[in-house]
């Protein structure tokens, strides 16, 4: 995409760039071009093999095999971190099948891939934002066939995502979605925002980022485009609150940012810290 | 005062059954129509015919709305259809467990169509749910309740809380007490008596009960192989039956 030249490394001969051939390539970009002109709205596409189990994010990465160009600078966070194994393989799988420069910068990348997590940092207009999705279906609970499902976002009809909170609400005393709760996008098509914490989906929001959406074993892609409407589901009098650990983050002290519990020994001793690794490091000066 | 909705000619087939046979019939606003005849004679055909829910080879419907806007039922899209069962009709089934979202609260049941219809406010959707709950004698104590602990009778009444509560002008009705014991059924009918008294609607009531078909209709449709036989007002109907099916039919409950 748009960044600057910088000299680009050999990828793995025998390998067409970035693994996917040309014709699948086109393929998926032809179904991302429908995504992105239907916000919210799943695209079936042809899901290939990868060479990774899913669960392992296959959708997101052949998303982002089809978006990335010698030029890119990528970044692949799991759960805010750019050290999990789960990124690291992601992340050596690019340099070696299309020899682009990685990164741990939210700033510095201009694809980031990623499952569960939206990076702290503010994303620009430019870059784009690669979901790692296993469900993409965010009526699959409440029907469970496809045709009617199918029908119901046709129609617009959304009724009973709303009774699923309302009975929320009866049981719990709240809306009981600390991660993967439902959005409209653009005021037209409710959309699964992949288990990200709830905390995240206020970010979707006027994004000047463009966000796309991989589901591999399911084959749909659904996008986001820049500046589009993202409203989380909620009532006028229990709205949508993002929920946040009462804590300051143990090693940079933010305040904002989403945190995660760190068990620190057998006694029953944990630590809250920022999930988000690249941001909390910034902050620390690193 | 035109009629709420007008059936004419309609016609549909089962391989060789004809469930229905140049079938018209109309309905005014306000009116209760029964609609009897014996098992298989196409009561539960003509109703779903004219709800849109079924195809017909052949004939017309058309329903007037609150706006005076015509529709032709039969041809209408999916979505036009869906918004028409949404805020101008209801349905209510034989068996209630075919309707309800059996695990979901009897409160979430009745706000359903409310939250379908565009509700966002969780106290006015509680408040309305305990309204009709309390309109069919539900305790508003079980509003949390799953309907599966709820009888036979008090499923059935959910249902039509559930049905009534965006006030719908015309509601389907397809033995809306079969399968209920006859004390349960008694109440029920008065139940829906009073409701479609109060709320002025117009109802198609299928049913093979002659008693509740005397009790609620104002006019009677008698179906047989398809066709109807015989109609006319309710007291003319029953007391001095024209067609021999008819006599048939209104000899056997006295005899039952
Ligand atoms: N889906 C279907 N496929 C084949 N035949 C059908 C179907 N639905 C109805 N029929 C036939 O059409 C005829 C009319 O059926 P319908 O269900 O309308 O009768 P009914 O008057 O409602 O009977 P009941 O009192 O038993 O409910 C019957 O002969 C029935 O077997
Ligand atoms: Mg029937």
């Amino acid at each position: 995409m748009n960044a600057p030249l910088n000299p680009v490394a050999e990828h793995l001969a025998g390998y067409n760039f970035a693994y996917l051939d040309e014709a699948t390539k086109r393929m998926i970009r032809r179904a991302l071009l429908k995504a992105v002109a239907i916000p919210g709205h799943q695209v079936p596409f042809g899901a290939r093999e990868m060479p990774l189990p899913y669960g392992w994010g296959t959708g997101g990465i052949q998303v982002t095999a089809a978006v990335l160009g010698p030029r890119d600078v990528l970044k692949v966070i799991d759960q805010g971190a750019d050290d999990t194994t789960n990124a690291v393989s992601i992340r050596r799988f690019f340099g070696r099948v299309a020899g682009v420069r990685t990164t741990d910068r939210t700033r510095e990348a201009t694809i980031i891939q990623t499952r569960h997590r939206i990076p702290e940092t503010a994303l620009r207009e430019g870059q784009v934002l690669v979901y790692q999705v296993p469900m993409p279906e965010p009526l699959f609970k409440l029907e469970p066939r496809v045709s009617e499902t199918t029908r119901l976002h046709a129609l617009g009809d959304y009724g009973l995502m709303q009774v699923k909170l309302y009975e929320d609400i009866v049981q719990h005393g709240e809306v009981a979605t600390a991660y993967n709760h439902p959005v409209m996008v653009n005021g037209r098509y409710l959309m699964s925002p992949s288990p990200i914490p709830s905390f995240d989906n206020p970010k979707m929001h006027m994004n000047p980022a463009l966000q796309l959406f991989g589901a591999g074993r399911e084959k749909r892609i659904y996008a986001v485009p820049p500046y589009t409407e993202v409203r989380s589901l909620d009532f006028e009098d229990h709205p949508f609150r993002p929920i946040r650990a009462p804590h300051a983050c143990e090693l940079c002290g933010s305040t904002e940012s989403y945190l995660d519990e760190v068990i620190t020994d057998d006694q029953g001793g944990r630590i809250f810290v920022c999930s988000d690794t690249d941001y909390c490091a910034e902050r620390r000066g690193e | 005062m035109n009629p709420l909705l007008e059936a004419r000619g309609l016609n549909l087939r089962f391989g060789a059954v004809h469930a229905l046979e140049d079938v018209s019939l109309d309905l005014y606003p306000g009116e209760v129509v029964g609609i009897v005849g014996e098992s298989g004679s196409g009561k539960s055909s003509l109703l779903k015919v004219l709800a849109g829910m079924q195809p017909a080879d052949a004939g017309s419907v058309a329903y007037t709305d609150a706006q005076g806007t015509a529709h032709d039922v039969l041809r209408i899209s999916d979505a036009a259809r869906r918004r028409l069962m949404r805020s101008e009709w209801g349905f209510v089934h034989q068996n209630a467990r075919d309707a309800l979202r059996m695990n979901v609260s009897a409160g979430g049941n009745v706000g359903e169509r409310l939250m379908a219809a565009g509700s966002r406010h969780f106290g006015k959707i509680r408040e309305e749910a305990a309204h009709w709950l309390t309109r069919v004698e539900i305790d508003t104590a079980r509003m949390d309740d799953l309907p599966r602990t709820f009888s036979g009778g008090m499923q059935q009444r959910l249902q039509i809380a559930r049905t009534l509560v965006t006030r719908p002008r015309l509601v389907f009705m397809d033995e809306p007490t079969g399968g209920l014991d006859v004390s349960v059924q008694a109440k029920l009918l008065d139940l829906i008596r009073s409701l479609v008294a109060d709320l002025g609607l117009a109802v198609l009531l299928v049913t093979h009960d002659i008693a509740a078909a005397r009790l609620l209709s104002h006019r009677i449709v008698v179906m047989r192989h398809g066709r109807i036989v015989e109609e006319g007002l309710t007291d003319r109907v029953l007391d001095d039956p024209q067609h021999p099916y008819t006599q048939l039919l209104v000899s056997s409950v006295l005899a039952a």
